[in-house]
Order: C-alpha cells, then sequence, then structure tokens
C-alpha cells in the first residue's frame, strides 16, 4: 500500500536561525506540504524570528496560532513558551504544560502530536540543537511508519541533537543542511511506501 | 487495527465513563494535550491499559481524583506575560476606576497566582477595598492551594522579575514573608478574592462582571467548548466590560468576535461594545 506524504516537522535548537533560513529559502513557495516546526527559543522572544523568515524566504512562515489550520506551502513555527501540537481534526494547538525534554516549546512533543495524526505521512527532520530533544519524538515517527532525515552531525552548528537523534532510531537519511530542502522536495513529489502492520487501514 | 485506533477508542471509554459516574466532561478537550496527559498518567498509574484502569477508576474515588489531576495542568506564575499586566494597569484600570466598585473573574485560576497579582495591581492603582474577584477553577486541590498562599521562595525571584517588568510601584517583597523555603503572601491581599469551584464545560455564569480573565485555559478546549466559555463569558460581562484571553488566544475566529474590540492588539485584551 502506497501513500503520500502529508506533512513535514523539524526540530532545531542552537544555531537554528541559520539552519532554518537555509533550510526554507531552499523550497519553492509551492512546496506541497505544511512544515510544522519547533525552534528552541527563550520564553520572552517577539515572534521576530518569523518575521524575519518570512521575509527572507519563498515559503509563507508564520508564528503558530491556536487553530491555524495546516497548510501547505506554508512553514508554522513554535510560539515561545508553548508547545505546539497537531490535532486530528487537521489544526493546530498549544499547550502550556510543563517543560518537556527541558523544553517548551519541545521537538518530543511535536513530533509525538504529529506522529499520532499523520503515521506514514509523516516526514520529521532534526537539525542542529545542542541538548537530545526530537530524539523520542523521532523514534515515534519510525515507529508509525514516517521517514526520519537528520543533519549530519558533522556539518551541524552543534551536534548533540542529531547525533542523540542517530542514536535514538533507524534514521532514513543523514545528511547535510544543504542537501534538505533538495531532499524534502523528493520526497514529497514522491510515495511513502507504508510498511507491513499498516496494511489494511484505510484513511 | 492499529495500536492507537485501540487506545483512542478506550480514551473515549474512559471520557465517558468519567461523565457518567462523576459528572465532569472532558470529552470536548483537545484530543492532543488530553491523550499525552492521559498516557502520562497511565505511565504513573501501575495500569498497562486504559481498559484495565477503567474498572477502578469508576468504582473508586481516589482514583478517579489522582486522574483529576494529572489532566488538569496547573502551571502559573505571579505576574505571567508582564507586558500583560502592564496593559492592564496602563489600559484597563483607568475604566475600572470610573466605577465605585468592580466584580472580576478569574476562570481557570490555578493557584491563584493570577488573581493574587492582579489584587497586588489593583492596591497599588488606589482600588483597595473597591474590587470583588471570584477566582474559579474545575481541580478542588489547586483552589486549597491558592487559599493558602504559598509558595516556593526560588520562585520569588523569577516572579519579582516579572512584576517589576509588568511596571510594579513598590518593592515585591513587601507582598510576601519568607519562611524556611516558602513565601507566604500577605494575607491582605486574600481579602477580597473568593476562590471557588466552577467546571466551564457545564456550570453557568456569574453575573454582572467588570473584567472576566480566562487565560491559557481554553487553548485545551475543542472548538465548541471554547465557544460555550466565550458564550458564558460575554453573558457574565457587562456592557464596557473586559475580557481577557490567553497570549496565544484570540476572538478573531469567533462569532462573538464583532461584539468586542481589541484594546491592546497583540495582548488579547477586548472591551465588550455597548449596546
Ligand atoms: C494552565 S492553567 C492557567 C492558569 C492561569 N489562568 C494562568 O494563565 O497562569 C489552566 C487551569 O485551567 C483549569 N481548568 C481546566 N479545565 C477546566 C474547566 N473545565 N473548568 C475550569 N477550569 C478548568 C485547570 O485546572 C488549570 O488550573
Amino acid at each position: 500500500m502506497v501513500k503520500s506524504f502529508q506533512a513535514v516537522v523539524v526540530g532545531v535548537s542552537t544555531g537554528g536561525v541559520h539552519a532554518l533560513q537555509k533550510l526554507l529559502g531552499g523550497l519553492p513557495a509551492a512546496f506541497p506540504l505544511p512544515i510544522l516546526i519547533v525552534q528552541h527559543i527563550g520564553a520572552d522572544a517577539d515572534g521576530g524570528l518569523a518575521k524575519l523568515l518570512d521575509e527572507r524566504c519563498a515559503l509563507r512562515v508564520k508564528e503558530a496560532d491556536e487553530q491555524d489550520p495546516i497548510l501547505p506551502g506554508t512553514a508554522y513555527l513554535a510560539p515561545p513558551n508553548y508547545h505546539l501540537l497537531v490535532e486530528r481534526e487537521g489544526f493546530l494547538s498549544l499547550s502550556a504544560d510543563p517543560y518537556v525534554s527541558f523544553a517548551r516549546p519541545s521537538v518530543d512533543v511535536l513530533f509525538e502530536s504529529a506522529a499520532a495524526v499523520f503515521g506514514p505521512g509523516l516526514i520529521g527532520v532534526v537539525l542542529t540543537g545542542a541538548n537530545f530533544d526530537g530524539s523520542q519524538g523521532l523514534k515515534t515517527i519510525k515507529k508509525k511508519g514516517g521517514v526520519a532525515i537528520v543533519q549530519d552531525p558533522a556539518d551541524a552548528e552543534a551536534p548533540q541533537m542529531p547525533r542523540a537523534a542517530i542514536a535514538a532510531t533507524g534514521v532514513d537519511y543523514v545528511v547535510a543542511l544543504d542537501g534538505i530542502a533538495t531532499l524534502l522536495q523528493k520526497l514529497a513529489a514522491r510515495r511513502n511506501t507504508i510498511p507491513h502492520d499498516e496494511k489494511g487501514r484505510d484513511d | 487495527m492499529r495500536s492507537d485506533d485501540v487506545e483512542d477508542v478506550e480514551i473515549r471509554l474512559l471520557l465517558e465513563g468519567v461523565q457518567r459516574i462523576y459528572g465532569y466532561d472532558f470529552r470536548d478537550y483537545a484530543d492532543a494535550s488530553i491523550k499525552r496527559r492521559l498516557n502520562h498518567w497511565l505511565a504513573e498509574s501501575g495500569f498497562d491499559t486504559f481498559s484495565q484502569a477503567q474498572s477502578q477508576l469508576l468504582r473508586e474515588r481516589s482514583v478517579f481524583e489522582s486522574l483529576l489531576r494529572g489532566i488538569t495542568v496547573n502551571v502559573t506564575e505571579m505576574f505571567r506575560d508582564p507586558t500583560f499586566f502592564r496593559a492592564v494597569r496602563e489600559q484597563v484600570v483607568p475604566f475600572l476606576k470610573t466605577y465605585p466598585f468592580v466584580k472580576i473573574w478569574h476562570a481557570g485560576c490555578a493557584t491563584g497566582e493570577e488573581a493574587y497579582s492582579m489584587a497586588i495591581l489593583l492596591n497599588e492603582e488606589g482600588m483597595a477595598g473597591r474590587y470583588r474577584m471570584y477566582a474559579t477553577d474545575i481541580n478542588e486541590a489547586v483552589l486549597q492551594k491558592a487559599g493558602e498562599g504559598v509558595m516556593p521562595i526560588a520562585e520569588m525571584q523569577r516572579f519579582t522579575r516579572n512584576y517589576q517588568k509588568s511596571g510594579g510601584r513598590a518593592s515585591f517583597a513587601d507582598y510576601y514573608t519568607a519562611r524556611y523555603d516558602r513565601a507566604m503572601l500577605s494575607p491582605a491581599l486574600k481579602q477580597h478574592i473568593v476562590f471557588a469551584p466552577h467546571n466551564l464545560a457545564t456550570d453557568g455564569e456569574f453575573g454582572e462582571m467588570n473584567l472576566v480573565l480566562c487565560r491559557n485555559v481554553m487553548i485545551y478546549f475543542k472548538p465548541a467548548l471554547k465557544e460555550r466559555c466565550l458564550r458564558l463569558f460575554d453573558s457574565s460581562l457587562l456592557p464596557g466590560g473586559f475580557l481577557c484571553l490567553g497570549l496565544k488566544e484570540s476572538l478573531e475566529r469567533r462569532k462573538m468576535g464583532e461584539r468586542y474590540e481589541e484594546l491592546a492588539a497583540p495582548l488579547r485584551i477586548y472591551r465588550k461594545r455597548y449596546g
């Protein structure tokens, strides 16, 4: 059974501003999937990052508001001090729950909730970062049949987060930052072959 | 069938059971967060599956109470979002001052920090003795704590910073006494606050409010339950009254939004129009 991808989730920390500019800047305005992003950020940040990325990238970039519909060609950044989650009805939600993996927003929270909704239709990307948030989430994405991409630790400004992700689960692609936008476009144009245990699920 | 689908069914049954037996209705809470919390509770409960927990949950109130504590997250702080409190001080209080007496409702007050912050602010702005606050929550355990007004001393540094950023006119240390690792809020702050249980999913309105705050509560609700809450606040508010939501919540996509004007643009302070 074969099915197309429905969404991309991205987790990034130290070095994230540069990495996101590179990654999102490499995608066309008509990129067919929505992109949900957790960048670790101080509680007092003011939405400036989304604005900056929106100005510099062809894609539309916005800070996520609760109940935003999840649209293709749009990148949503988790707001400072809130976890970003995906609801089954196809919109985003936020939570003020305690820190998870020492972070809020937490990459794990986004990845796990997205995996529960998109299953094999999800592509998870872990980029540079000096902690281990995202590794549990990436493991969940793999468990549900999704695809895992990790930035090559040798290429990352802070290698810990990519390394932790690679240690946590079987990763499909380890690539330099430069190659990730191209890879995402290839995957988006293609279909995911759903693993054996997903057979018979009709959605 | 995937194991998640089984779990989704179990969760639905569990919430249905909880509603029927205990009257607490969590069926309209947004799935993603409540699933996380329930799984967290399950992991700590010693049960392997929700089906396994169900039997005891429906028969033993203490098991239900632990679930209730697990489902409702009560994270809060004094002067949370200082820029919001500054805007209340500078833009809302001048209107409140035109009334001889005002009534304020904190819906989903958790351990009370938001209500205590407001009491400090109003006292500093010369409104001492001219307000009554109703601070409500679904979780009676947190209301009990709220009434005590005791916080970990370790938090005081952060709260002091918030207070200063919010435009506080005094020294935050004037408002509490330190004892060992605890900080006890000055009892005078409690004088005009009533802490009471109230469930936004099932209970009714509070009449004739000048100001309603419901911050970081409705983000956990599905759209239909949000609408219910907003109707409740709307019928509780006097014309010209104020509605304050969390920084990431807005009336933009809401039916009743047109009856409100946004006062401080990104800070989600709304004023109910007259007529
Ligand atoms: C994250 S706290 C928000 C505290 C405070 N308003 C603030 O912004 O800091 C959310 C609170 O909403 C309460 N709550 C959840 N469901 C509720 C309901 N149905 N009715 C009333 N309160 C509810 C929880 O018990 C919790 O204390």
